[in-house]
């Protein structure tokens, strides 16, 4: 059985949980920005939490069925038509041979997740079906979905019903505005001044339009001051740079001192830019769903906190898979 | 050299061995990660040396982060004592500097270079104290480079040359990025140059592009069958500076699917290194060329 692409909506890709372990030669872990939102979905079809789904950003595909399937739309509020009738999202639907799903305009989120049961069969490459596309790598031949493209799609396991649901509070979607984000200041956070340290965490920042799997950029916020240096050989002249060096997911870059940079799933593995510090590993999915525009705090946490957020985002995606078993 | 640690959030410790570039830092990098990965600690996931700091990404979940640090900063200051000395490949790069493609792509990016009147390789000369572009790409080209660093994206070479530190090339960065970079382009920013391994967005001064592909996802170049990326860190680099038809005959090689690179093992010591430059890089050219 296989999906045909008739529109292929705005950067639609192929995305499971990711590809760890290539990360000291450049080749990031990609997979689902929002990896709950993507777990959920298959969880709904009946998929293993890691199956390949389709990750779509603010704009929905519209794609034809060669066979019955089951369906489900998690993540974003992208409202999902069938033949043009509407359907829920986070609710597992039956979808007939020779019909079209297509989506409404995007009424919250960034991204939605099409999970499909027996999930998206591409090849595996280097262990993940993931697609990074600055790198040609995975997916579907290593890029973002065209009109005209066939997407494989694997046998379904065990058959589940369809009509399950998941409930709001197991959604794990950012909760109110504007939307706090917990970061570990460090890196070179003794970088820039004590004043530039209390700006960064005590302005709203808003997301730039240029925010994508790579990185999520945001404006608005002060610049910050630097710490005046000598620049070390190999660093540049510039204060914001450093002897090129390895950048954490999640790490938060500020060329020249303006605009912060998140790295994301996508991230570049290294480069020759400071970080203040890193979002915790719990709030990343958040950022998945982020619009530009959108305002935001950066909120100082410590070690325990972020570990004691870890459990609990843990906790959630236990509770979901107790609901969907 | 007392290396700085410091948590990534709740998933990595980063370790910067010193804030400026040079081998000795780099050596450091690289034995202390070596050494993580032959720990084979529980629950490390990612194992990054850098230039002159390294990364080590973990799962909270299965390491306590102040067991890992502990860990680490033991594995850090007993490499101290390790000899500078690794097994490594020589491998030869064919360069065309001053090639039409990336001449095209620097003409329009012009408006965001310190330059604009010049080309890069004008530009890097003339800031390096060097008597044209001739002189220039032999500068470049008579010493070896170590790969200090892979990665900002997939296979990318970062590459530190192999001379005193008064005679290491060195230029900024474009005033602004440019959107866009021919794949293979031999750039430079920093003290670093670089080979980009894919087309895209780029902030390197541009002086050439070589034939050979570094980076492969389908996995069809003969030399990239078993992996996908050509460079490790570690590896030493000589640029080999050709001209058109010899690069025009190195890509229909390349298509042709037999491009035969040079590579050839080697055994590198930093103190022996450090005692004459000049003569230890004649001993590594003579590796390569099979003398």
């Amino acid at each position: 059985m296989a999906i045909k692409v008739l529109k292929p909506g705005l950067a639609t890709t192929v995305q499971d949980l990711g590809r760890p372990g290539y990360y000291h030669i450049g080749i990031p872990l990609s997979g689902g920005m929002d990896r709950h939102a993507l777990a959920a979905a298959n969880l709904l079809v009946g998929n293993e939490e890691g199956a390949a789904v389709l990750e779509a950003v603010f704009m929905g595909p519209e794609l034809e069925f060669t066979d019955d399937a089951l369906v489900a739309i998690t993540g974003a509020e992208l409202p999902p038509k069938l033949d043009g009738e509407p359907r829920e999202t986070w609710t597992s639907f039956k979808v007939k041979r020779g019909q079209k799903l297509s989506f409404d305009f995007l009424k919250q989120g960034a991204r939605g997740y099409i999970a499909i049961a027996g999930g998206i069969d591409v090849p595996l490459v280097l262990g993940s079906r993931s697609t990074y596309a600055l790198g040609a790598l995975g997916g579907f031949k290593g890029r973002k979905l065209e009109a005209g493209d066939e997407l494989p799609i694997g046998k379904a396991s065990a058959p589940v019903k369809d009509g399950r649901i998941v409930a709001k509070e197991l959604r794990g979607l950012p909760a109110g505005m504007p939307t706090e984000l917990r970061v570990m200041p460090g890196l070179y956070w003794h970088r820039i001044t004590e004043t530039a340290g209390v700006g960064f965490f005590g302005d709203t920042w808003k997301v730039a339009p240029e925010a994508d799997r790579i990185g999520y950029r945001f404006k608005g916020g002060k610049p910050l001051e630097f710490v005046p240096r000598e620049p070390p050989f190999g660093a540049g002249s510039d204060p914001s740079n450093i002897t090129d060096a390895c950048y954490p997911y999640g790490s938060i870059q500020v060329p020249g001192g303006t605009e912060p940079i998140v790295l994301h799933r996508d991230a570049v593995s290294g480069g020759g830019y400071f970080m203040v510090g890193t979002v915790i590993a719990a709030d990343m999915d958040l950022i998945g769903q982020l619009q530009p525009n959108t305002p935001v705090k950066f909120v100082k946490v410590g070690m325990d906190e972020a570990l004691a957020a870890r459990k609990s985002r843990a906790g959630l995606l236990g509770k979901l898979r107790g609901a969907l078993a | 050299m007392q290396t700085r640690f410091s948590y990534g959030g709740d998933e990595h410790i980063f370790a910067e061995v010193a804030e400026s570039m040079s081998l000795e830092a780099f050596f450091k990098g690289l034995f202390v990660t070596n050494a993580v990965r032959d720990a084979r600690i529980k629950g490390v996931t990612e194992i990054c040396p850098a230039n002159a700091s390294y990364q080590v990404k973990f799962d909270p979940d299965q390491i306590k982060p102040d067991d890992l640090l502990a860990e680490l900063k033991q594995l850090d200051s007993a490499s101290e004592t390790s000899a500078p000395v690794i097994k490594t490949r020589i491998i030869e790069i064919p360069v065309l500097y001053n090639d039409p493609w990336t001449h095209e792509t620097l003409m329009r990016f012009r408006e965001r270079h310190q330059d604009p009147n010049g080309t890069d390789l004008e530009y890097a000369a003339r800031i390096n104290g060097l008597d044209g572009v001739d002189a220039f790409i032999k500068a470049h080209s008579s010493a070896p480079w170590f790969v200090s660093m892979v990665g900002f994206v997939a296979g990318l070479p970062f590459l530190y040359q192999m001379v005193e530190r008064q005679r290491q090339i060195q230029a900024p960065k474009y005033l602004r990025p440019r959107t866009d970079t021919p794949k293979l382009t031999v750039g430079h920013g920093g003290c670093f140059s670089c080979i980009y391994s894919v087309r895209g967005a780029g902030g390197y001064q541009m002086f050439g592009i070589t034939p050979m592909p570094i980076y492969d996802p389908n996995q069809k170049i003969s030399y990239l069958r078993d992996f996908m990326c050509l460079f490790k860190p570690g590896d030493i680099v000589k640029w080999k500076p050709i001209d058109r038809p010899a690069y025009d005959a190195a890509v229909a090689d390349v298509d042709a699917g037999r491009f035969a690179p040079i590579i050839r093992d080697v055994s590198f010591s930093l103190t022996e290194f450090n005692n004459d430059i000049d003569a230890y890089n004649r001993k590594l050219e003579g590796v390569l060329h099979g003398n």
